[in-house]
């Protein structure tokens, strides 16, 4: 079964130990600079934003349909089947193209890097493959990221909200935007006010869809087109031809005639 | 050998220098150094003109080859040669262009072994790479008549049919695709730009910038190589140009009106301004003008037609690539000077090495390579009234 989070930013106090516990996974430098830095980047693959006393937490929302993996030319992105989009850098040509693609801007590039790699949250792959939680679910200390199986946390989600409807903005962001995502986020808040993409601006259609539609085309217009091409080809060429034979038998004519 | 320093071989020096420049601080201090790329705008001036316009730039390539080979319009028979020579280069600098522009150029072959056949990015890749093979062997009949080998050219005459079928096929596969790119995109790229026609705007907005390019550098290699100027084969080129403007003007209209967006484009925006200036150039100036009889028939204003349409379509993949998403991203991207030297110093190449082939290549058959001859144009009345006859086709 798929895994999932569950970020419910009404639990969230601000400490930014997902940040630094982040960091620790992923072998990336975190102190007070890094924890001052309220933009996600090549260096920081989460952040916990502070607006009005509210709390928002960003991260890769490991798309069920993620436009990443359907975009890079080389495949360089994948969705497991337990939950998380990986990254396989060694494939990677640096097209940069699923960083155009991803809706939520997740994907972040090592600018001054002389072999630079994509970066952005994985969602701990090694250690949910382990049957152990996210880094950034354990170290929760009031429970506000949590870590488990994606139908038990869409639940879970639900019940929090019929519970409390007066804490709770009635919808779960994730649960259907762009076809459904892997992270799904409960608050009392606009999440748009924290620079999530509006649910009615991306849809509930999965984006690798808008690009498929097209895509899948392809095979079938390839021969067609070959063949209307190359019937145009003939047929011009075989109207040359016969316009030259013609006027040939004619010439052939005029000489038998003039010969008679 | 003396080679004299004129102005423009100053000039190009000097592009040549900044651009190496770059390249250094390219290859040594990384793409963030020597761009103003940022992950808010991964794609910058590389891919809106390197790529998105540099492949448009050098449709005249499968234009002219399907419009004499496939269709047999022999009038057009003088500029197939210089077309597929200027495809051909330009499709190797859009190589070079991506090498620059790539994270990791030197896995830029992972392409054959990785395939990800549900990516855009994919299909275009593969299709320029067999395309400009296809154009190689295209433009391989100039360095073999050059050398007078005969053998060859009957195999290349061979496949000659093969070759021009698979060319535009390619050409029309990516050069669709490429506005296919954008598909995925829908709540990033302004209303303005972002349509599921895309790939039909790009293929027509390609075959219009194929024929005005084509009428651009006849006139142009007529001013700088002295060559022989064949009205009637403008005449042509501008009666076609004028069709593929109005099939594009429509098309992009058909397209707003759908999307009910006529209202908006009319009210004043950011956007909106470089919307205009866009349509200004690509339909209002080139169609006006080429709707009178007049302009069809004289060289100097189809040369101002063509420029107008070219610079427009221009703007318009620009405004897809760049404008098009200053509005989601929250602010502007101005490309930094190493960008700019960087585009340039590709230009410049493809110049130098169009005239380097002009001067040794028997590119325009039958005139051989006379350089420095006056430019010499047929005037009004010595043409043929067969060709006036087809001046609207």
């Amino acid at each position: 079964m798929s895994k999932a989070l569950l970020y419910d930013a009404t639990m969230c106090i601000g400490c930014k130990q997902c940040e630094g516990a982040c960091a620790q996974q992923n072998n990336l430098p975190y102190d007070d600079t890094v924890a001052a830095e309220s933009v996600q980047s090549d260096h920081k693959y989460t952040v916990v934003l502070t607006k009005d006393d509210k709390f928002m937490r960003r991260l890769c929302m490991h798309c069920e349909h993620p436009a990443c993996a359907s975009a890079c030319p080389v495949g360089a992105f994948h969705k497991t089947k337990e939950g998380p989009v990986v990254y396989d850098v060694w494939k990677c040509i640096g097209c940069r193209y699923c960083m155009v693609a991803c809706a939520f801007a997740q994907p972040k590039y090592e600018w001054h890097s002389l072999n630079p790699r994509v970066r952005k949250c994985i969602m701990c792959p090694d250690r949910v493959l382990s049957g152990k939680q996210t880094a950034c679910a354990e170290i929760c200390p009031t429970g506000a990221t949590k870590f488990g199986e994606r139908d038990d946390l869409i639940k879970e989600a639900q019940d929090r909200i019929r519970q409390s409807p007066s804490t709770y903005l009635p919808r779960i962001y994730g649960l259907n935007e762009v076809g459904g995502t892997s992270v799904f986020i409960l608050s009392s808040k606009n999440v748009e006010d924290f620079g999530y993409p509006a649910s009615a601006k991306i849809g509930n259609t999965p984006m690798p869809e808008y690009t498929g539609r097209v895509m899948e085309r392809v095979p079938d217009f390839i021969p067609v087109w070959s063949l209307v091409l190359g019937g145009i080809y003939w047929i011009s060429h075989r109207r040359g031809e016969v316009a030259e034979a013609e006027s040939q038998e004619r010439e052939q004519e005029k000489k038998d005639g003039g010969a008679q | 050998m003396k080679i004299k320093l004129t102005f423009w071989r100053g000039v190009f020096l000097a592009i040549m220098c900044l651009g190496l420049y770059s390249s250094f601080i390219r290859y040594f201090r990384g793409l963030g150094a020597v761009s103003n790329m940022t992950d808010q705008f991964p794609w910058g001036l590389w891919i809106g003109f390197d790529c998105l316009c540099g492949v448009m730039l050098a449709a005249g390539g499968f234009c002219m080859v399907g419009a004499v080979y496939l269709f047999n319009v022999e009038r057009l028979h003088s500029v197939v040669r210089p077309a597929v020579l200027t495809a051909f280069l330009g499709y190797i600098l859009f190589i070079v262009g991506l090498l620059f522009d790539l994270g990791r150029p030197w896995y830029i072959w992972h392409q054959l072994i990785y395939m990800n056949f549900h990516s855009v990015m994919f299909e275009v890749g593969m299709c320029v790479m067999t395309y400009t093979t296809v154009l190689f062997f295209e433009f391989l009949p100039n360095i073999f008549e050059r050398f007078n080998l005969q053998t060859p050219i009957k195999w290349i005459n061979k496949i000659y049919p093969a070759l021009i079928v698979l060319g535009i096929l390619l050409s029309t596969l990516h050069q669709s695709s490429l506005g296919s790119l954008y598909l995925i995109m829908p709540s990033k790229l302004h209303p303005f730009w972002y349509t599921p026609a895309l790939p039909f705007l790009f293929f027509g907005s390609a075959v219009a910038v194929g024929l005005a390019m084509t009428i651009f550098e006849s006139t142009q290699s007529a001013k700088v190589f002295g060559r022989h100027l064949e009205l009637p084969v403008l005449v042509t080129l501008g009666g076609a140009l004028l069709v593929a403007l109005w099939v594009n003007a429509l098309l992009r209209f058909e397209d707003f009106l759908h999307r009910g967006l006529l209202r908006q484009i009319i009210r004043p925006s950011y956007e909106a301004y470089f919307l205009w200036l866009e349509l200004t150039l690509t339909f209002l100036i080139p169609i006006t003008m080429l709707s009178f009889k007049k302009v069809r028939l004289s060289p100097q204003l189809l040369y101002l037609a063509s420029i107008s349409t070219v610079l427009g379509f221009i703007t318009n993949r620009l405004n897809i690539a760049l404008i098009g998403f200053e509005t989601y991203v929250g602010h502007h991207y101005i490309p930094k000077w190493t960008e700019f030297s960087i585009t340039l110093m590709i230009i410049a190449m493809g110049f130098a090495l169009f005239g380097v082939a002009v001067k040794y290549l028997p590119i325009f058959p039958g005139e051989g390579h006379m350089v420095g001859r006056p430019l010499r144009i047929e005037t009004g009345p010595m043409v043929p009234t067969a060709v006036l006859g087809h001046a609207g086709d």
